[in-house]
């Protein structure tokens, strides 16, 4: 986080900036919305499960999209689930982040038919793409923490929550 | 009934209507012309104890004519057997519907001209089952481009 104790203030204060503390806390609590598709959804649930244990990261599955912050897009999206899941995403608060889990996900992955999206980017916004088929959870643990970078690395999220000016994405 | 009873009632009763009759690993196939294929079908199922419908798919031959065949396969509850009946559908033209016969047929008719573009007289709710509502075409018929109408098949890696 970055904080800082200074000596003259005694030990009973810190300082920070407001960016710093509004990513902090977005970074700490990513609730991702409970949204799987098919075979990734399973190893996203070993994920959340005990042996890796997303809960340790501040990491809970939410079952309403107005209460979570991260979808996971795990496993194919076929042409049939792209309105459902637009709705779904719309359906999010921002700020609002997107995990492309898998090759399906990514780019269709050995679905290269006609009932298959391409890829999930040709309709949302992905901020991490997840490679593997399906990835271990070391790998989705990886991309969350990606993420938690990206989230670290934004700058005026005070501002834009109270509504001076717009996030500024940094690169990670 | 054996199997071979059951092809003698058939000819008997609708004897200009057999086609072909194939007997495979104890497996009985009857081909029937498509006109009359509801009595053939209320037939099988009142006289002959067919109480179910397992499958009704399409298939097909692209390049033969007639195109397509549909497939009924049949099954006797009580008597733990079962019997396939096919009926060859020329391209553009309709097969009666035996969603009177087996209710179960509604949907697998639906799910057959969704996929193949058989058309159905007489279904009472012919809309698509599998495919979104707004498509085009009929994605199961082999010459429909597997990568869908849009798009360039994937070409290999490029480095």
């Amino acid at each position: 986080m970055g904080v800082e104790q200074p000596k003259t203030l005694g030990s009973g204060f810190i300082t920070t900036s407001l960016d710093k503390l509004v990513n902090w806390s977005r970074a700490s609590s990513m609730w991702p919305l409970t949204f799987g598709l098919a075979c990734c959804a399973i190893e996203m649930m070993a994920t959340g499960a005990a042996r890796f244990d997303l809960d340790r990261m501040g990491i809970l599955f939410r079952a309403s999209p107005r209460q979570a912050d991260v979808i996971i897009i795990a496993g194919t999206v076929t042409k049939k689930m792209v309105p459902v899941i637009k709705t779904v995403y719309e359906q999010m608060p921002e700020p609002r982040y997107v995990i492309a889990m898998g090759a399906c996900a990514s780019s269709g992955g050995i679905f290269d038919t006609y009932s298959t999206v391409q890829g999930v980017d040709e309709f949302l916004p992905v901020d991490v793409y997840i490679p593997g088929c399906p990835p271990r959870p070391e790998g989705l643990l990886y991309g969350l923490m990606k993420l938690q970078d990206k989230i670290r690395a934004e700058r005026n999220t005070f501002g834009a929550a109270i509504g001076v000016g717009d996030v500024i994405h940094n690169e990670v | 009934m054996s199997d071979q009873a059951i092809v003698e009632k058939l000819k008997a009763k609708f004897s200009t209507e057999i086609i072909d009759v194939v007997e495979f690993r104890g497996e009985t196939t009857v081909t029937v012309k498509k006109e009359q294929i509801v009595d053939i079908c209320t037939f099988m199922r009142d006289d002959c104890g067919y109480n179910f419908l397992c499958d009704l798919c399409g298939v097909d031959y692209l390049g033969q004519v007639p195109r397509f065949m549909v497939v009924y396969n049949l099954y006797n509850i009580p008597a733990k057997q079962r019997f396939r009946i096919k009926a060859p559908v020329e391209e553009g033209v309709k097969i009666d519907t035996v969603s009177t016969v087996w209710g179960t047929a509604n949907w697998h008719e639906r799910e057959c001209w969704d996929l193949m573009g058989i058309e159905f007289n007489n279904h009472p709710d012919m809309r698509r089952i599998l495919m979104p509502a707004d498509w085009e075409g009929h994605p199961l018929r082999k010459d429909y481009p597997v990568q869908g109408p849009d798009r360039e098949p994937y070409q290999g890696r490029l480095s």
